[in-house]
């Protein structure tokens, strides 16, 4: 990725939850995975100050407690949450799941590969992708600019 | 990309949109590139039901008319039209060009390079990124 913020990783599989532990290893990738585990425990996560909101957000769909969907629906709705690009990562192909986590403006929507190497390769293709995008800044830094362009000029 | 389906360019820069024809034909991108000029001919042409939706907008911001802002924010709130992942692709580096665009929740913000080889590449690792994810069949 782009910046060196927490990837946040939404997850209540724990071995899904390591396999990506491991394929952010075997990448190099440098940003730290934050890990909870239903969108419940995301939410909480990200409502804690002392966190580093995350540069993206990597999102399964069937959870307990609150699902991916739920998730989604919330932070889309939150001025500040909404600007974290999200990407799905299920084991759903389902059709209904896919044009729900786009109409809910997902930036991606990736059925996890079966297999550990296709998951790297799969890992590495969103790595990549996020590094050749741009992240939003925290919006602190951005009201930082605003304040110094006006007193600047 | 994953399917065949239209590409959606909205660019004003005649040389930039020839550029990116270019790009999407080097690398054998299979869908058909539609371009046009700005904001209010793309919701023209996404609102004519004769043509196919695009599985995918690439967006330029400053445009004559209605910019790529603006656009976005008629797009995002048509329920019919949100669900298209749209990239934002432009030179502005602005940081509150950046935060405006993911505020409007685009699937990703790539700053123009200014060389082609190096757009290339970045349109490939665009494409790659698109054929790995799944895309909205969303019809009509």
């Amino acid at each position: 990725m782009r910046s060196s913020k927490p990837v946040l990783l939404v997850e209540d599989d724990s071995v899904d939850a390591m396999t990506v532990t491991r394929a952010f290893k075997d990448l190099k990738i440098l940003n730290p995975l934050a890990h909870s585990a239903n969108g419940e425990e995301a939410l909480a996560y990200l409502a804690d100050p002392s966190n580093e909101k995350p540069c993206v957000i990597l999102l399964d769909l069937n959870m307990p407690k609150m699902n991916g969907a739920e998730f989604l629906k919330v932070v889309k709705a939150d001025a500040d949450l909404r600007k974290i690009p999200v990407m799905v990562l299920t084991t759903s192909r389902e059709e209904s799941d896919i044009v729900q986590s786009f109409q809910l403006s997902v930036a991606g929507y990736i059925v996890k590969p079966v297999d550990y190497r296709n998951f790297v390769e799969a890992i590495r293709t969103i790595d990549l992708y996020w590094m050749l995008s741009e992240l939003p800044e925290q919006e602190v830094g951005v009201k930082d600019a605003n304040f110094k362009a006006s007193i600047v000029g | 990309m994953r399917t065949s389906k239209p590409v959606l360019l909205v660019e004003d820069d005649d040389v930039d949109a020839m550029m990116v024809r270019k790009a999407v034909d080097d690398l054998e991108i299979a869908g058909p590139l539609i371009r046009v000029s700005n904001g209010e001919e793309a919701l023209k042409h996404l609102k004519n039901q004769d043509n196919e939706r695009p599985c995918i907008i690439f967006l330029d911001l400053n445009m004559p008319r209605m910019n790529g802002t603006e656009f976005l924010k008629v797009v995002k709130a048509d329920d019919a039209l949100r669900n298209i992942p749209i990239i934002v692709l432009t030179t502005s580096k602005e940081q509150c060009d950046i935060v405006g665009s993911f505020d409007l929740c685009v699937a990703g913000y790539m700053v123009k390079p200014v060389d082609y080889e190096r757009f290339v590449q970045a349109l490939k690792t665009i494409d790659l990124y698109w054929t790995l994810s799944e895309l909205p069949n969303g019809r009509w």
